[in-house]
């Protein structure tokens, strides 16, 4: 299957290993990938206001190129997945906002878009159209003895009844995944809780303190390493990361990893 | 009283789309509010000032820029309320007034450092900038 893929503004720089690594994982899989020609931001968040139409144009015209070639929509980053899969949510269910977002499309010269696309991202392309199963099969270097504490943040699981990744209190997509690449999936209470996100420009003391929170608390239930699909999690984390001893990666390293494919076919792509 | 904001319960209800009146005063909003600490008005206390219509006191409030917009208060209120749209209303209201702008260009080198991520100031500026 071919995938659409938005890579978003982080992946094509801060966040290149997330990209790179994601890439040569889903190569060395067979899955084939066309980057969206000129995909716009995403702008980050998802408009939590009714009343913004513009703001959510960047997602619908990335969606309405994966439908025009019907292709599901591949994101890897957890902010790009939660603004286009919740946009889309919008545009299938939303007559006000869909009604207003296809006029500035009649403009462009489209048919009117009403959410068909299929949004997935990485972990639910691995779990729901590899497998974990075949994706067992084709790990070539097993985590053994790796213990890894999976970290969602918001942005993957909410709103549940929107994103539709996994339960959202007790979620099992990222472990399965460590459980599969060889690791042992380490779970721990704050791993679905926020890590402060953009407020780190707001008051960076209120990303430290919930970064240490989580630290702490991945580390006293035996966590060696967390993981993470969100760029600004990364951050949050690892800039508090040092005193705890706790390594952390994007969750597409440990998947390139596990593959073999990395530092070889991660430099090429 | 007018307020200076001249801001609305009707307005704020449209920029939201959300209806205050389903609160049942749980609290469970305020409970799982990772920013309980830096606010002075918590989600539960925006869900009934704004039906109350006492805007003013939210829109003068360094509270609506400590929101994280985790959504976790809007996933686990057991009646749809969704307390973040409205909090992400009356921050819109007070941004959306000329000369507003809680976060500026001019702000940035000082936050900036070399390993912060494109989606951190992308999103920063969604929140706090019109």
């Amino acid at each position: 299957m071919v995938y659409s893929y938005f890579p978003g503004c982080t992946l094509k720089n801060k966040a290149k290993e997330l990209d790179l690594c994601g890439r040569a994982a889903l190569k060395a899989l067979g899955i084939s990938l066309e980057e969206i020609p000129e995909w716009q931001c995403c702008g980050g968040v998802y408009p939590l206001s009714h009343d913004e139409i513009a703001i959510r144009l960047s997602s619908i015209r990335a969606l309405r190129y994966a439908k025009q070639h019907e292709q599901p929509l591949l994101t890897m980053c957890s902010a790009c997945h939660n603004v286009i899969k919740q946009v889309n949510h919008d545009m299938a269910s939303d007559e006000y906002i869909r009604t207003r977002a296809n006029a500035y499309m009649a403009q462009e010269g489209y048919e009117p878009y009403a959410g068909e696309a299929r949004v997935v991202h990485l972990l639910e392309l691995l779990r729901d159209d590899v497998g974990y199963d075949k994706l067992k099969e084709a790990v070539r270097k097993p985590l053994t003895g790796r213990k890894i504490g999976a970290y969602y943040g918001c942005l993957l699981l909410r709103p549940s009844n929107v994103m539709e990744m996994d339960n959202a209190e007790n979620p099992t997509i990222m472990e399965d995944l460590i459980r599969a690449l060889g690791a042992e999936a380490v779970v721990y209470a704050q791993r679905n809780e926020c890590c402060g996100g953009y407020l780190t420009l707001e008051d960076p003391q209120i990303p430290k303190q919930r970064a240490e929170v989580i630290l702490r608390n991945a580390k006293a239930s035996g966590a060696g390493m967390i993981v993470t699909a969100c760029p600004l999690c990364f951050y949050n984390l690892k800039r508090h990361a040092a005193e705890s001893g706790v390594e952390i990666r994007y969750l597409t390293e440990i998947l390139a990893e596990a593959l073999d494919v990395r530092g070889s076919e991660a430099e090429e792509v | 009283m007018a307020s200076v904001y001249q801001v609305t319960k009707e307005e704020i209800e449209a920029i939201s789309g959300v209806n205050p009146l389903k609160c049942m005063r749980c609290g469970r909003c305020t409970a799982t509010c990772p920013s309980f600490d830096n606010m002075e008005y918590h989600p539960h206390q925006f869900v009934a000032m704004v039906e109350r219509g006492e805007i003013e006191k939210l829109v003068r409030s360094a509270s609506v820029f400590k929101c994280m917009s985790c959504m976790a208060c809007l996933e686990r209120c057991p009646r749809q309320v969704q307390p973040a749209k409205l909090i992400e209303a009356v921050r819109l209201a007070v941004i959306r007034k000329q000369e507003a702008n809680h976060l500026r260009p001019d702000d940035l080198p000082a936050l900036v450092d070399e390993d912060l991520p494109q989606q951190a100031i992308v999103s920063a500026y969604r929140k706090f900038t019109k």
